[in-house]
């Protein structure tokens, strides 16, 4: 980002979702298409209201430790606030560690109610198998996934609720036609990444179309006019102005029983999108007080 | 209560520790004998994880773990005899680059074969779940690892003590010349400690593959570790690693019970204590420009 700006280049921002970046460190050349924290952690945590699993309820995070982490943490204990939840414990994990063991014991010490991950990329993964090793009798929740770390965890390991901000199976005609011309070319479905990349090249196209430029601030002022675009989503995405965040909608999901995948890419079952198509898609989104970014 | 949370860390220390152990007697074995400090170590580690999988798509996890470390080490024949041969009278620099070198290709020949990536793999149902020895909780995955690690100690240990291919291999490692002068060629006797080595590192990487991310850049993530048991314990010596990787276990175990933000410094800084009071580590060979 800080390279873009000095360059002063458009920028599209396709996989950091900490807040900061979209709040107090954004800058007018980067527009953010990943979905940032705080729409993670309302994704899963809607799911987890239905599910009778937060009120009351005390809570265990591990908690990734660089500004990921820090973030998504701030926006969990966000979440946990509003909604009566109770943070009992929160174990910082260096971004180095492949065993949990000592940590899995100081939660089973803790006895929560629900574990909860905030960690990221092969961390979650490693987390996840090594949590089913353990078979500690507590439900684990994860605020931050990605596909592949997910397909990675291992026949029966991965359960719970997590978010995402688009999976393979989502039925939606154009969602549908990427990933079937996907899986022609390249043997196997698209990961969350993949469809980020791809819609990400669709829109600076739609723009440089559009302007018949490839000047940055004209470039610029047609993504902030808050152009629709397709997303291969039910509903069209555009960026809001005054963050430069893709706004559009996330899926919880949770894990189909042993048995009910038809291949070792079907483990997910997609929750319903959110927000609900009568509220606006800004619903999840962190408000210009929670998150101020002044470009 | 406190103490109990605190016996269990330890406990659960020793167990890791074990595991460290099987990586890292491969690597002190291989620099007592050969002088060579093996970065490539790390890569067979990998190789073990990735065969094994591969492996336990046809044929399961039984014979996976027992075949894999099996291929590695005939690999480690390979190795030895086109690679590390030619280094062991060299300047130590150059081993350390070529293993070094060999590292970042096998990498990125795991990734050109089996893609970015990590596989999928997971432990064998019977496998699943804990168990209460006591008011201990032990993942009984891990009581297996446990299982495995002491039958292989005890195998080493009575290769290297009660069979004359151990006799000279000691020998080996304390005086190289005599051996020479009694008419013994050590080559052999190499192939086979790198052989037994790498195929260690393999295994590991085998047990390990169901609980750890199975990516290629995985070897890097098991070497730092293992430098650190085989510094701490000592080059030349069979128990100072046992004893170093026990250590490093429960000294992680117990930092992360109070100080959890240090819990991943707190292994070299154990280090870097034993290298300041004893330089040849708990239980090493006198390296006498050192003390």
């Amino acid at each position: 980002m800080q390279v873009a700006e000095r360059n002063k280049r458009l920028f599209m921002q396709i996989g950091a979702r900490s807040d900061a970046l979209r709040g107090k460190n954004c800058n007018k050349y980067t527009f953010h298409v990943d979905i940032p924290n705080t729409v993670m952690v309302n994704a899963v945590g809607r799911a987890l209201v239905r599910q009778n699993m937060v009120k009351d309820k005390k809570f265990f995070t591990l908690t990734a430790d660089y500004i990921f982490g820090h973030d998504l943490l701030n926006a969990a204990k966000r979440f946990f606030a509003a909604n009566q939840g109770n943070l009992i414990g929160d174990e910082l994990i260096a971004t180095d560690v492949t065993d949990f063991s000592p940590y899995l014991l100081k939660i089973r010490q803790a006895k929560p109610d629900v574990v909860c991950s905030n960690l990221a990329g092969n961390q979650v993964t490693t987390l996840i198998k090594q949590y089913a090793e353990f078979g500690l009798p507590y439900p684990i929740v994860g605020f931050n996934l990605n596909t592949a770390d997910a397909w990675a965890a291992g026949d029966g390991n991965l359960s719970g609720t997590w978010p995402t901000v688009w999976y393979h199976t989502l039925d939606v005609p154009a969602s549908k036609t990427f990933v079937a011309n996907f899986i022609k070319k390249h043997g196997k479905p698209p990961e969350n990444h993949a469809w980020i990349e791809y819609i990400s090249l669709k829109i600076m196209a739609q723009a440089i179309n559009a302007t018949k430029s490839t000047e940055t601030d004209k470039l610029i002022a047609y993504l902030e006019k808050e152009t629709e675009f397709d997303i291969l989503k039910a509903r069209k995405g555009h960026f809001r102005n005054w963050d430069h965040q893709l706004m559009q909608e996330a899926y919880p999901f949770t894990v189909k029983p042993r048995g009910e995948a038809k291949d070792q890419w079907d483990i997910i079952a997609l929750g319903a999108a959110v927000p609900d198509a009568n509220e606006p898609l800004e619903s999840l989104a962190p408000t210009r007080e929670q998150n101020p970014c002044s470009l | 209560m406190q103490f109990g949370f605190l016996l269990e860390q330890v406990v659960n220390g020793l167990v890791l520790g074990g595991y460290y152990l099987l990586i890292a007697l491969g690597l002190s074995l291989i620099f007592s004998v050969g002088g060579i400090v093996n970065l490539a170590h790390g890569a067979f580690y990998a190789l073990g994880a990735y065969a094994s999988v591969e492996i336990t798509r046809y044929l399961g996890f039984g014979p996976a773990v027992v075949l894999s470390p099996v291929a590695v080490a005939l690999l480690g024949i390979l190795f030895e005899r086109f690679i590390l041969r030619r280094f062991y009278t060299a300047d130590p620099i150059l081993s350390l680059l070529v293993t070094f070198a060999l590292a970042m290709v096998t990498e990125q020949a795991i990734r050109m074969i089996w893609g970015a990536a990590p596989l999928s793999a997971a432990i064998p149902p019977v496998f699943r779940g804990s168990v209460f020895v006591g008011d201990f909780l032990f993942s009984r995955y891990r009581l297996l690892i446990l299982a495995v690690v002491i039958v292989v100690l005890l195998g080493v240990w009575l290769l290297l003590h009660k069979t004359s291919f151990g006799r000279v291999v000691r020998a080996g490692i304390q005086r190289p010349d005599m051996v020479a002068a009694l008419g013994i060629r050590l080559q052999p006797y190499m192939t086979a400690i790198v052989m037994l080595g790498v195929g260690m590192a393999a295994l590991g990487g085998a047990f390990f593959a169901p609980i750890t991310i199975v990516h290629p850049a995985m070897g890097s993530e098991i070497i730092t570790v293992a430098f650190v048991v085989v510094v701490i314990g000592g080059l030349g010596g069979f128990w100072g690693v046992v004893l170093a990787a026990l250590l490093v276990g429960v000294v992680r175990g117990i930092t992360i019970n109070f100080v959890p933000a240090a819990g991943e410094a707190s292994i070299y800084i154990l280090m870097f204590l034993v290298l300041l009071v004893r330089p040849r580590g708990l239980l090493g060979e006198r390296i006498e420009k050192f003390e």
